[in-house]
């Protein structure tokens, strides 16, 4: 976005162009602000909503297909509480799951499809992202641990929770996200299939070439890995949502630390000639468009977000 | 004021610290709860580091007392080791005591219960324990050395209030010096008045609080619901009658109308 502004943009990655370090490797990819408003303050759903908008500028073969959410009986409550708390949504009937998910058929009474969101897939968009800088004229530059204070011009801080290293007073913490790609032929999903949790928003996503992500667990801990009581109850989800996953092969276990502050809000902060993004938590791939306009605008015309940004 | 294990509290509601949207809600709902004791649960696999040292240090910000528990155990030994690794990762002899006997109503296994504290209470803890509403049950944990005992309103997070209040109330008459917190299944500012007005200490509860649309005016209203509870509980409630009483003299009013 900086780049097709006309800024001369250098990126920055300590890792290579796999990024299988960072957190995005094991990234849902959800674009669902409607969903997220469950749990999420006004803003996130504001800003996710201007996102859409921008990914389907930037990348318009990015799928939009809705998602769909759906409950065991049990957790029926849950279920009507989900649906209270946010909005964008067509209830369904059994007839209605079968008809946009034709391999969920007999298996769910109901359903609440919300059809203006979508998802990537962030293994493939991120080399597609990377393209795009080089072909407006950006530089990226891998295998680089670059410092505020060691470049020059304006630096844009996007680094997470390594951000945390250089201010110690920062209240960033990790959250950790666990998740599980498998593999299988015998189920066909077209969409993203949220199902009710007690804890967390546990989804199953349609990657390519028949590959699922599980996803994603939400602990208070700065760990690594999949415990064995998170890995049961994705692989859980996975068989109730449809029991010929238990034939699935697995491929992947992984988990990431999402950067979240406090209120679990995104902020940017601008301090002399850095500006810091950060703390996007489950939000990485819905909030990142709007935070880089966000960010654009700042810097071309000065334009202040009360919300999210902070000037010191 | 409220007696924990020697410790005085002025709040009669203990809050959880799990579920909320946001680490900054769960501040702000626990300060308008004005709990002073929140209770935690230990993630097993946070106890060998500091891995979870971020969000402890938002819990640690609110000057409350820290109450562990062995949420999700399903063996005597399990909660035992549980218990063990809270007291040393909170420097607390406190625990909440929980032993889970069924998946699906998350109902105390209180066999298991009362030799978990056996246990523990030798090895120097102080115990909370959540139970049922069955007497004996809460009269053994007693005899293995529990000051306080904590029986459930409902299964954990059914919101479904109050289901056996005869129970609750034999407990509370048979039970006059011990503790007594009505745990679980609270799901409205309004069942926790009726704990108190029950004659209970105190309760404690999360779901209710942090799944709330608005977590923090939902901690505030179950503070004023446990403060009217209380108050209506020491004002001495009024016994349940099976005929209308006038608050009115009868005397002078003409004979016709007396006369249905």
């Amino acid at each position: 976005m900086l780049a097709k502004a006309g800024h001369a943009v250098t990126l920055y990655e300590r890792d290579n162009a796999e990024m299988r370090e960072s957190t995005t490797h094991w990234g849902g990819g959800m674009l669902a602000p409607w969903c997220e408003a469950e749990v999420s303050e006004p803003v996130v759903s504001r800003l996710g909503l201007r996102a859409l908008d921008l990914w389907r500028e930037e990348l318009p073969d990015t799928p939009f297909n809705g998602s769909l959410v759906i409950a065991h009986a049990r957790d029926r409550a849950d279920f009507e509480r989900f649906a209270k708390m946010t909005s964008g949504h067509t209830r369904l009937d059994a007839a209605g799951v079968a008809e946009i998910e034709p391999s969920l058929e007999g298996r769910f009474r109901d359903g609440l499809f919300y059809p203006g969101e979508g998802h990537v897939e962030p293994r493939l968009v991120l080399p597609e992202l990377h393209r795009r800088i080089t072909a407006a004229g950006g530089i990226i530059k891998y295998n680089c641990e670059a410092k505020a204070e060691d470049l020059d011009g304006l630096v844009i801080d996007c680094r997470g929770l390594y951000a945390r290293e250089q201010d110690e007073t920062s209240k960033l913490r990790g959250v950790k996200g666990e998740i599980i790609i498998i593999e299988t032929d015998e189920v066909q999903l077209s969409r993203p299939i949220r199902l009710m949790h007690p804890r967390w928003p546990l989804y199953v996503i349609p990657r390519a070439n028949n590959r699922f992500m599980l996803g994603a667990t939400s602990i208070e801990n700065e760990g690594s890995g999949v415990s064995v009581r998170s890995a049961l109850e994705l692989l859980g989800a996975a068989y109730a949502v449809h029991p010929a996953f238990a034939e699935a092969r697995i491929l992947e276990f992984g988990s990431g630390l999402r950067p979240a502050f406090p209120d679990n809000l995104p902020r940017i902060a601008i301090e002399k000639n850095t500006i810091a993004v950060n703390g996007l938590y489950r939000h990485g791939f819905l909030l990142a468009p709007a935070l880089a306009e966000l960010t654009l605008n700042y810097v071309k015309r000065g334009m202040i977000d009360n919300e999210v940004m902070q000037c010191k | 004021m409220v007696n924990f294990y020697g410790k005085e509290f002025k709040s009669r509601l203990l809050i959880g610290s799990a579920l909320y949207p946001s680490p900054a809600i769960m501040q702000d709902a626990i300060r308008a709860s004005g709990a002073g004791i929140v209770t935690v649960s230990l993630r097993r696999e946070s106890a060998g580091g500091k891995t979870g040292d971020a969000f402890w240090s938002l819990i640690r910000e609110l000057d409350v007392t820290v109450l562990p528990n062995t949420a999700g155990c399903r063996s005597v030994r399990e909660a035992v080791t549980t218990a063990k690794l809270a007291r040393e990762l909170f420097g607390t002899s406190w625990i909440k005591l929980e032993v889970i006997a069924d998946n699906d109503t998350l109902q105390p296994d209180v066999i298991g219960l009362v030799e978990a504290a056996d246990i523990l209470i030798k090895d120097g803890f102080e115990v909370f324990p959540y139970c049922t509403e069955d007497l004996s049950v809460a009269m053994r944990l007693v005899d293995a050395g529990c000051k306080v005992v904590m029986p459930w309103a409902a299964p954990i997070g059914s919101a479904r209030g109050i289901i056996n209040a005869d129970a609750l109330k034999l407990m509370r008459d048979r039970l006059p010096d011990i503790t007594l917190v009505v745990d679980a299944g609270l799901g409205a500012p309004s069942h926790a008045a009726e704990a108190l007005e029950l004659g209970y200490d105190a309760v404690l509860l999360n779901t209710a609080v942090a799944k709330a649309a608005d977590p923090v005016a939902m901690a505030n209203a179950f503070r004023l619901a446990v403060e009217a509870g209380r108050t209506g509980f020491e004002a001495g409630l009024m016994g349940a009658r099976d005929f209308a009483s006038p608050s009115t003299p009868v005397i002078g009013t003409p004979f016709w109308h007396a006369v249905s």
